[in-house]
């Protein structure tokens, strides 16, 4: 019953290639959730040490083309069944593979658990050690400046109110159990199950804002479409302060998605400009088309372009539905100086009332340059960010393996919810409690067992 | 004075209360010759504190004393006065056995025992000295000056090592009840090398059941039917005697913190750490003073005598204040204390000197067990000198030791708790303590550690034949659940709809059925016709099998996991200040505990991932030097 592990093993830095390793019983069954094979062979038929093309997908979404490796156990780094996913090292795409990894039954792995498995099997030599020895060190030492930072910072707060919590909540259940005898209060369900759902929020909210904390230090994936020449070059060159794009009045200038970072206070946008889609024979020009679709799959916000200086056109809406549902869309009216010729805007709105418009706009893009940086900003905080915390204090350094535990906790904190609910009797619920303490504490460093005890005698008159 | 040489024994066991019966017990009957001292023949097996076995955890660590082949459950199963499961609807995790037991009459009930036994020696005698000869083994000078001669040692002093008793103003060397102490053995021990420290406790008085007015008290009764201890106690036991309850009040308060300057503890006169557990009267009241009341129960010490225990009344103020502040209480107006209470202070050891199995790591051959390792309580007391007692016999037998890990019982937990982590007050056990405590109930003790008795030579085949029997019924059992289906019937809507969960329309495993919360097997007889007639602990075994699947296996995984660091050895030469990379904290702890593997190193506290990590890579290291 033992654990299948994952983590991006080349480190998190802009890359060729990053590998994303997967090791324990089950290492191929999870690798064959996220991999399809482009020969169709599957991951469990291909023998130990070979290797297969294909693609990683998640939620059906392609996330990227990958080269996964297979090898069997005991032939492996860690003696264990292991699959390892090379993939094209942008740190985004690295990131969502491993989270597809993760969220089919892979758990995240701690620091150095390869090695230490590898070390459990016995797999391990006097050179490989003494490499191996290298790297981690190297690691375990960076494990302790972001420890030392977690526990000084708004995270450890964060964590520790919760923890402070379950701890009580935790203790006063011992108590009762331990000390049957002596008058200690009963434990109100209502109150132990309002103090469980108000943990489990405080922990979607932290988990939320790992993710703002993602999006800030990954990027938003933003695709600016629209049909030919609407104006999605000038906004390009809006947020990106300079002329990366050329805008002509010739339609179908940009041939290529245009991709580039910037900075728009405090976000940071993976800005994507597309070929402006619409059919064509021109075989350069439906490369691009092909490739915005793609981009649009990934998007994390699109801003749609439509032009209002000309009467309404079928491609606006051929474009228009490709937008996945889910993702956010900023709808731009530009050239609205020149004149108002179509109301398709309100038809699209009409037509797709699944997607999901957060903002819609009628300007003149050439004319007010700043306000729509402006706008973006605020609807990204809005969106992305809420209203519940301020951007600027609240966001957390993003860390996979926190946000794991964070999530862990989470899992554990509504199967209490769940088991209370259902009438299960409290013995359990309390181990339960006391596992997702032991989840936190392994964000802290401190030892669960001696707490939860030491707190018993604190809040409770027990004893003989 | 010259001595004498008075004999020579396989096992010399020091103190012949809870730890020192067991450990006797246990070497005798693997074979060893062996002898129990004791200060007084009358205070073999004496219970100076609650006249009762068991409790929370307690009530597993009895049930586990007697899986392994142990006396405590026998022995509390014959002299029981009232038996009670305690936490009933909590869930079986936290299910635990108590038994009010009859005090005189379990002391000579054990004391009979040990004379019974074979290869065993029972022996009124002080042990003064105490030295190691060259040869390793060990030389005992008794207070009448014989020598005896020892290939292993057990020390089970309790608190009469060192003792000495406060009452107020009053302070004075003695053991408990009045018996006198072990006066010369700590200076011997401090001599030899082993660090002592002092830990306290209490216990409360005892009144005359004639003197109290019971008319106004909440009576509490004994469990119909009851549950003994012992997986030998085959017929239910008698309710012989009930318990009653009362409260202390703001004069009782009153009274207290008015003297509170006479208690030994608060005035400074005591050095000893006692437990917070078990508080006095004077802690609960001056530690929680928003409690405007406190609990006590008042139990019977026995049959044949007046006596009458107030628990949760433990104090060491002055016999006058005692008295004032008994009167307070409702029903003890006119209280006859028979015996005051008191608090003794006592020497112990840090048992992060000991090994897993109790040896100390730096004397081979001497063991340790109950108070004298900073545990409390009768049944920790048991547990302890049950595994130094075997493996003091294994030691001389030259055979591997036994060590019960975290997983496998409380009584792993116990000793794990107390060598890894020490004790900074007297330890008691807690079912909070258990991070498996699914996986052990007191319920399943037999299954956990009867075949392992058996294994010892310490359970018989009688009852290993009974064991493997009921392990077959229990599988069988299981069995037939699974593949039994229930078709749709109005009864079976009748009883889902009157247990208020959900109706079915097709047939249903039998085993789905169980496991929902709102049903057991008493709900479901009249639907489930071709149900065996097996005794009731068969059925318990597979309805809890059954309910708590997920959360068993879910444990079982992660005791997996822990088994798998436990057998990655530490070497016990490791100078912990030499590995690059751990943390200061950690060195020094590692260092204090030298833990025997990488499992038991990161349970002590202090010790990070990031230390573990470290130390395995440099095992590692080690590991590649030695294979060059």
């Amino acid at each position: 019953m033992k654990s299948t592990i994952a983590a991006i093993s080349t480190g998190l830095t802009e890359a060729g290639i990053s590998v994303i390793r997967i090791s324990g019983p089950e290492s191929i069954d999870i690798a064959q959730k996220v991999f399809v094979s482009l020969s169709g062979k599957k991951l469990s038929e291909m023998n130990g040490y070979t290797c297969a093309l294909g693609k990683v997908l998640f939620q059906n979404k392609e996330i990227d083309e990958c080269i996964a490796t297979v090898f069997r156990a005991p032939r492996s780094y860690t003696g264990e069944d292991v699959v390892e996913l090379s993939c094209h090292g942008g740190i985004a795409v690295t990131r969502d593979i491993l989270r597809a990894v993760l969220n089919s039954g892979a758990v995240s792995a701690e620091p150095g658990e390869f090695t230490k498995r590898a070390f459990l099997n016995g797999k391990m030599d006097l050179i490989e050690a003494e490499s191996v020895m290298n790297l981690i060190s190297a690691k375990s030492s960076g494990e302790a400046q972001a420890a030392l930072a977690v526990k000084e910072g708004y995270i450890s707060k964060q964590v520790n109110e919760i923890k402070t919590g379950l701890l009580n909540l935790a203790a006063h259940l011992n108590a009762w159990a331990d000390y049957p005898e002596e008058d200690i209060p009963d434990i109100e369900p209502k109150h132990l199950k309002n103090s469980l759902i108000n943990a489990s929020y405080h922990l979607s909210m932290l988990l939320k804002k790992y993710d703002a904390g993602k999006l800030f230090y990954n990027g938003i994936n933003t695709v600016i479409v629209g049909r030919p020449n609407v104006g999605k070059s000038t906004l390009m060159n809006i947020l990106s302060g300079y002329d990366r794009s050329i805008v002509t009045e010739v339609s179908g200038t940009t041939r290529d998605t245009v991709e580039e970072q910037i900075q728009l206070g405090d976000f940071r946008l993976n800005l994507i400009d597309t070929a402006g889609i619409h059919d064509t024979d021109d075989l350069v020009e439906k490369i691009g088309v092909e490739r915005a679709q793609k981009k649009l799959q990934t998007a994390q916000f699109v801003i749609f372009i439509a032009d209002l200086s000309v009467p309404s056109r079928t491609d606006d809406e051929r474009i228009y539905e490709m937008i996945p549902s889910d993702v956010p869309i900023f709808f731009i009216n530009n050239k609205s100086d020149i004149c108002i010729a179509n109301n398709n805007c309100d038809e699209l709105k009409k037509k797709y009332p699944d997607k999901n418009i957060i903002a819609t706009v009628y300007t003149s893009l050439k004319n007010e340059s700043n306000m729509i940086k402006d706008r973006i900003e605020y609807l990204l905080g809005r969106y992305f960010i809420g209203n519940d915390f301020s951007y600027a204090s609240d966001v957390i350094s993003y860390n996979e393996r926190q946000r794991n535990l964070i999530e862990k906790t989470k899992a554990v904190v509504d199967e209490a919810i769940k088991a209370l609910n259902l009438g299960e009797t409290l013995d359990a619920v309390t181990v339960l409690i006391e596992e997702a303490i032991r989840y936190l504490a392994e964000l802290t460093g401190e030892n669960v067992t001696d707490e939860v005890v030491d707190r018993v005698f604190h809040n409770f008159c027990v004893g003989k | 004075m010259s001595t004498y040489f008075a004999g020579e024994y396989d096992v010399a066991v020091i103190g012949a209360g809870h730890a020192g019966i067991e450990a006797a017990l246990a070497s005798a009957r693997l074979g060893c010759h062996t002898a129990v001292f004791t200060i007084n023949m009358d205070a073999v097996g004496n219970c100076p504190c609650n006249p009762s076995i068991g409790g929370t955890a307690k009530g597993h660590l009895v049930r586990e004393i007697d899986a392994l082949g142990g006396e405590m459950g026998k022995a509390a199963d014959a002299c029981t006065l009232q038996s009670r499961m305690l936490n009933r609807g909590k869930g079986p995790a936290v299910h635990s056995l108590r038994a009010q037991i009859d005090r005189r009459k379990y002391s000579s009930l054990m004391k009979h025992t040990l004379e019974l036994q074979n290869y065993l020696d029972l022996r009124q005698a002080e042990i003064t000295d105490f030295e190691q000869d060259k040869d390793g083994t060990w030389l005992l000078t008794t207070r009448m000056l014989g020598v005896f001669r020892a290939k292993a040692v057990i020390i089970a002093t309790g608190t009469y090592l060192g003792g000495r008793i406060y009452v107020g103003e009053v302070s004075y060397e003695s053991g408990p009840d009045g018996i006198f102490p072990a006066a010369f053995l700590g200076e011997s021990l401090r001599k030899l090398g082993v660090k002592t420290r002092r830990f306290k406790t209490g216990t409360p008085a005892r009144v005359k059941r004639s003197s109290i007015d019971f008319t106004e008290l909440e009576v509490q009764e004994g469990d119909e039917p009851t549950v003994p201890f012992s997986y030998d106690t085959l017929s239910p036991l008698e309710n012989k005697v009930v318990c009653h309850v009362s409260w202390t009040n703001e004069n009782t308060k009153k009274i207290i913190l008015d003297n509170i300057h006479r208690s030994p503890l608060y005035g400074g006169k005591i050095e000893g750490v006692g437990p917070r557990y078990c508080p006095s009267l004077e802690d609960k009241i001056v530690r929680f003073a928003d409690k405007s009341r406190h609990q006590l129960f008042i139990e019977p010490c026995g049959e044949d005598t007046e006596e009458m225990y107030l628990q949760g009344m433990s104090s060491s103020l002055p016999e006058e204040v005692q008295l004032d502040f008994y009167h307070t209480i409702k029903g003890l107006e006119h209280a006859l204390i028979m015996r005051p209470a008191y608090a003794i202070e006592y020497d112990c050891i840090d048992p992060t000197d000991m090994l897993a199995t109790l040896e100390f790591k730096k004397f081979p051959g001497l063991y340790g067990a109950g108070q004298f390792n900073g545990s409390s309580g009768y049944e920790e007391a048991a547990a302890q000198g049950l595994i130094a007692g075997i493996n003091a016999a294994l030691m001389v037998q030259g055979k591997e030791p036994l060590v019960l890990d975290r997983a496998s019982s409380y009584i792993g937990t116990l000793i794990d708790d107390l060598v890894t982590k020490g004790a900074n007050e007297p330890y008691r056990m807690m079912t909070s303590r258990s991070e498996y405590r699914l996986i052990l109930r007191q319920d399943n003790a037999d299954e956990r550690l009867t075949p392992i008795g058996y294994r010892l030579g310490l359970i018989g085949e009688e009852r290993y034949q009974r064991f493997l029997h009921k392990q077959e019924l229990i599988k069988e059992e299981l069995k037939r659940v699974k593949m039994t289906v229930i078709a749709p019937s109005d009864e079976l809507s009748n009883i889902l709809v009157s247990r208020e969960t959900s109706d079915v329309t097709t047939g249903i495993r039998l085993i789905d059925l169980l496991k929902r919360p709102e049903l057991n097997y008493e709900v479901l007889t009249p639907i489930d016709r071709n149900r065996p007639e097996l005794p009731f602990v068969i059925f318990e075994q597979v309805e809890i099998a059954v309910k708590y699947d997920g959360y068993i296996k879910k444990q079982l995984a992660a005791v997996e996991n822990m088994r798998k660091l436990e057998t990655k050895l530490l070497p016990d030469d490791i100078d912990y200040h030499a590995v690059t990379g751990l943390r200061l904290e950690a060195q020094e702890k590692l260092n204090a505990i030298k833990p025997l593997n990488i499992g038991q190193a990161s349970r002590i506290s202090g010790v990070s991932p990031a230390d573990i990590n470290v130390l395995m890579i440099y095992l590692m290291k080690q590991r590649g030097r030695t294979n060059e």
